[in-house]
């Protein structure tokens, strides 16, 4: 799609393109409560029992009747047989017969994940295999079933009737008989032979595969264990993308299992102030990058460089970019009430010492994240005036309550209605009410409304 | 009798009734009192059709959950357990059998395997030393459940990850088989339509099941006309966008399975005045969501923004309705008010749950970020900026929102931008793996294996030209009153409803060159008729299509097929369109590999659930 910028314009302000806006947001939740509103007033009118009644389901939506209620019902539940009584009783309402509701639409009972196909379970049915292969496939409903013929494999002896056989079952696309007679092969055929068999049927090879992953579970806790592990991997023909990330894996889990050592001891020492006042919650061991940082910056910020455990280090080591290592730093030093280490986040110097103030992330974001975790308005205050944004500055300064902001703000828009609309959001009386009042009567102002 | 069943164009409750009825054969087989064990995943797909009325006419006196160690105490002749043919389950029945008390009546087991009997389980029964305790060892293919009058579904939630993940295309074997069922019960389709890879492979199935069933000529008349193959992977956009249909979204927030839909208690507590807050439920909230309920087959299918007015117009009607009460003064009068009471309470208690649903659903989609993350979406699906780094992407990741949410964004964007510059795609996986943790390697692999995740290839973006000839993205929606499809999206018009509708009108001959970009073979097939089953066909008379999604349907393209039979029955009389009667198989995906990831192939990649929205699977009818 080539547009111009004109374009595009014209594309975002036609009332087209209105991604999912409730076309009249009042009427709709207005609708909404006129509804709620009918059918709390007919509460009053009916007696609550009898819904049940009508339902005829137990609280879980388990319909009386159904299979998964009965499940408890016959295990002999004294709750469910209360239940029981009670539709029995409702049994005798005559009137429930003319429902439009069938009995039955309330019979369908409750559901659990799962899965629910048998391919991994290694299931068999030879049918396709016997003689009569047309068993299995002839649309017999009803007819009773049964005639199955469990046909030993031992028969196929050269390696060129048991290829052929495979390919059968491939041709099949039945699960359980390639599984089979994998299974077989597997135990017949030398594992070169297999392989270089396998190599060449993909469709084989993959069922193999995950049968074996279905047997020969790998997870490995021991973070000793893992690391040597993921070693072995470094070594292994992958992209050299996927390389890359799986050599930082190991570097990062390497690091972890130092810092865990570490930390564990300095917080049994008890002598660290950050882990007396902040014990840790977790092992940082097998955690993100990510989450990893966010500790480092949470307990080793003032850290040199040189220490695994530093934040730096960590940034450097693993590329970690500006923004991702700001945010982080931010919401760790945050989260400790830092404000400190907060101002100087964003402090930069020049050349001639002049300081500023500058975020890779947008200001906007730095406040919301200083809200979330409740910093003092002062400091807020201090951020919002950073927005550069009038309208972004405006909206966080009223949402955080930064009254000095919003009045501020107004002043310099010269927008008199703004102001004279804030004024009944603050406090009847206080500072902030007196400083609006002087601004709205001073003459030296030009309201452009 | 599931009435429901019988409201579309085919009766479903012939299909109800056969499963139904070689449930009861097997039961009967095993003569005198019987207890069932079952394997708890079973009792939601089972319940769909039979409920315990049923089982109780046969002598099923106790049923119990598959648990480990001793069955709890039965006064019954028979033990049936009914289980998928899972190894781990064999190990807890064996467990259940050798721990049965010998000094007590002599008990016969059984065993019921759904869907498949299995030869593996057999022989870890026999190793266990159980084999010979059982009596009946059979299979029960419940292949096709019916869902609604115009629904089928294979609930077979893995089948797209299994087909295309792990090559392993036993679902699609199942669903050849189903389709046979069906054939056997409604008379052969005459013509089959398909597109993608594993859609052919189950018409080759189809035709060879055919041809090697020796059996009688089927006598059937034919209830179908076509039959539609659609593979999941020739549309993996709509299943990765925000269904925004009323039931779509209801999916999306709180998941529906087996038609059911777990709801958080507090908006449904019991109102009783006096009750002052005490016993508030706990427990969630549990309704089953079809079309017997009048209401909700009247907005299950609306886009939500049009559900609000329609509840308030219920409200008004039952307000209406319930004052009448006032005006009958006879006998007569207040007699015949009162023989309306049930359906009028009914009606407020379906209007209650869903005005109570309806509110929580607007709780969401009023919220900035749900509004943010749509935009996005919608930029994407309309062409813009998907060949750059998203920032609403990167924010998202930056927050750490959950995972899925993030992987179907970026997925999204690779779909509509036919693969990701390989810069932004090195972007967002290293942004991924440094905030989720490097373990998501496997994950995104996983995506890059099944194409929902790809790097663009010849520097070609066929998504413009797709979208345009199919006509996917439409700037007019009309969500109160629909003109199109789209509306199930807000402005995207999904393309596999798309590929339906044109096959119906004017035929795929017209959009050639788009069937070429989209993965797999497109084909037709013809199953000849004897001449006496050969319809006559009415002038204006629709013809009736069954389609079949191969890997899952969202509840949004249900609505949009549903959508277009309608309009094709109030349409124009020289409509061909038909209506189907698709199921899909289950839904998507699972490709978040929560475990510890492998690298190499023996190890063990056991996948976390995260599957997203789609919804059974479904016909059109």
């Amino acid at each position: 799609m080539n547009r111009t910028k004109g374009d595009e314009e014209e594309y975002w302000n036609s009332s087209k393109f209105k991604a999912f806006t409730f076309d009249d947001e009042d009427d709709e939740l207005s609708q909404l409560k006129e509804s709620k509103r009918a059918v709390n007033s007919l509460r009053d009118f009916v007696d609550d029992d009898d819904e049940d009644d009508l339902e005829r389901v137990s609280w879980t939506g388990e319909p009386v009747g159904s299979i998964s209620w009965s499940i408890k019902e016959t295990a002999g539940n004294s709750g469910s047989s209360h239940e029981r009584e009670q539709l029995k009783n409702r049994n005798s309402f005559s009137t429930y017969a003319q429902l439009p509701k069938p009995a039955s639409t309330y019979s369908l009972s409750s559901f659990f994940r799962g899965r629910w196909y048998p391919s991994q379970s290694l299931a068999c049915s030879f049918a396709a295999l016997s003689d009569t292969p047309a068993k299995s496939y002839a649309p017999e409903l009803g007819r009773p079933k049964g005639e199955y013929r469990v046909c030993s494999l031992e028969r196929f002896r050269s390696l060129q009737d048991k290829i052929q056989l495979l390919e059968e079952a491939v041709s099949m696309h039945d699960g359980n008989v390639i599984t089979a007679v994998l299974i077989f092969l597997k135990r017949t055929l030398s594992k070169e032979i297999l392989f270089r068999e396998l190599e060449v049927r993909q469709v084989a090879l993959r069922h193999l595969i995950h049968f074996l992953k279905e047997i020969e579970h790998l997870n490995i806790q021991d973070p000793e264990k893992r690391k040597e592990f993921l070693k072995t991997c470094i070594g292994l023909p992958f992209s050299a993308e996927d390389s890359a990330h799986i050599q930082d894996h190991y570097t990062l889990l390497e690091r972890q299992i130092i810092i865990e050592a570490n930390d564990r001891h300095l917080e049994l020492a008890g002598q660290t102030e950050v882990f007396r006042k902040h014990p840790r919650k977790a092992s940082i061991l097998n955690m993100p990058l990510v989450t990893t940082l966010f500790y480092s910056c949470f307990y080793h910020y003032t850290e040199a460089e040189g220490t695994f455990s530093s934040p730096v280090n960590l940034k450097k080591t693993f590329k970690i970019p500006d923004k991702q290592y700001v945010l982080t730093a931010l919401a760790a030093r945050a989260k400790l009430r830092a404000w400190h280490d907060v101002d100087a986040l964003f402090t930069t110097k020049n050349w001639l010492g002049y300081t500023k103030k500058r975020a890779p992330i947008g200001f906007h974001r730095v406040v919301e994240i200083l809200h979330k975790n409740s910093a003092p308005v002062q400091v807020l205050q201090e951020y919002v005036n950073l927005v550069e944004d009038v309208d972004t500055k405006l909206n966080l300064a009223t949402k955080f309550k930064c009254h000095d902001v919003v009045i501020d703000t107004c002043r310099d828009l010269k927008d008199r209605q703004q102001l004279l609309a804030y004024r009944s959001k603050v406090d009847k009386g206080s500072a902030e009410e007196e400083k609006i009042d002087a601004l709205l009567n001073s003459s030296q102002i030009r309201w452009k409304n | 009798m599931a009435a429901h069943l019988s409201y579309g164009r085919v009766n479903l409750n012939v299909l109800r009734e056969a499963v139904r009825r070689e449930l009861r054969e097997f039961l009967d087989k095993c003569a005198g009192s019987k207890a069932i064990v079952w394997d708890e995943y079973l009792t939601g797909p089972f319940g769909l059709i039979a409920q315990y009325s049923l089982l109780k006419e046969h002598e099923v006196e106790k049923m119990f959950t598959l648990k480990g160690s001793r069955l709890p105490a039965a006064d019954v002749k028979n033990i049936i357990f009914f289980v998928r043919p899972r190894l781990e389950l064999m190990d807890i029945i064996a467990e259940n059998v050798l721990s049965e008390d010998r000094r007590g009546p002599a008990r016969d087991f059984h065993i019921l395997f759904v869907p498949r009997r299995s030869l593996l389980c057999e022989q870890r029964l026999k190793d266990l030393g159980v084999l010979g305790s059982f009596i009946h060892r059979e299979e029960y293919s419940l292949d096709l459940i019916p869902f609604d009058g115009d629904l089928l579904s294979m609930e077979s939630e893995g089948a797209f990850k299994e087909c295309y993940l792990e090559s392993d295309q036993t679902s699609l074997y199942h669903a050849a088989k189903g389709l046979m069922t069906l054939q056997a019960l409604y008379g052969t389709i005459p013509q089959i339509f398909g597109k993608g890879e594993c859609a052919r492979q189950v018409a080759n199935m189809m035709i060879r099941m055919k041809r090697e069933f020796t059996g009688s000529q089927n006598s059937i008349f034919p209830v179908f006309d076509n039959l539609l193959l659609l593979d999941r992977n020739v549309d993996l956009l709509s299943p990765l966008a925000t269904q925004l249909t009323y039931e779509g979204l209801i999916d999306e927030i709180y998941g529906i399975q087996n038609s059911y839909v777990k709801l958080p208690p507090e908006k449904f507590a019991p109102k009783k005045q006096g009750d002052g807050g005490k016993d508030l439920p706990t427990e969630a909230k549990k309704l089953q969501l079809n079309s017997a309920e009048e209401l909700y087959a009247e907005i299950r299918d609306k886009n939500f923004n049009a559900v609000g007015s329609v509840l308030s117009k219920k409200a008004k009607v039952i307000s209406a309705a319930f004052e009448e009460r006032h005006n009958a003064k006879t006998v007569g009068e207040i007699k015949q008010f009162v023989s309306q009471l049930p359906h009028m309470q009914a009606a407020r208690g379906s209007l209650a749950n869903h005005t109570s649903i309806a509110e929580l659903i607007k709780d969401v989609t009023t919220s900035e970020d749900f509004f943010d993350k749509l935009t996005v979406e919608q930029e994407f699906m309309s062409g813009i900026d998907t060949d750059k780094v998203n920032s609403y992407i990167e924010d998202c990741i930056a927050q750490k929102h959950p995972l899925i949410k993030v992987l179907r964004l970026v997925c999204l964007q690779s779909v509509c931008n036919s693969g990701l510059k390989q810069k932004v795609l090195d972007y967002y996986k290293r942004e991924i793996l440094q905030t989720y943790g490097y373990e998501h390697i496997l994950t995104l692999h996983n995506l890059e294996k099944a194409g929902l995740l790809k790097p663009q290839t010849g520097g070609r973006n066929n998504y413009p030209t797709i979208r345009k000839t199919l006509r996917l993205w439409m700037d007019d929606v009309n969500e109160q009153n629909p003109t199109d499809i789209s509306y199930v999206y807000s402005g995207y018009a999904p393309l596999s409803v798309r590929l339906a509708q044109l096959l119906s009108r004017p035929g795929w001959r017209s959009i050639e060159e788009v069937l070429r970009i989209l993965p797999g073979p497109h084909f037709e097939e013809r199953q000849p008729l004897p001449t006496g089953l050969q319809k006559k066909r009415q002038p204006g008379e629709n013809r009736v299509t069954l389609i079949f999604f191969l890997g899952g349907v969202t509840f949004a393209e249900i609505a949009a097929l549903r959508f277009l039979s309608q309009l094709e029955d109030g349409g124009s009389r020289a409509s061909r369109v038909g209506r189907c009667r698709p199921r899909p198989p289950s839904t998507c995906c699972s490709f978040c590999e929560s475990c510890w990831p492998s690298c190499s192939s023996a190890t063990r990649c056991s996948s976390g659930r995260c599957c997203w929205p789609v919804g059974p699977p479904t016909s059109w009818c």
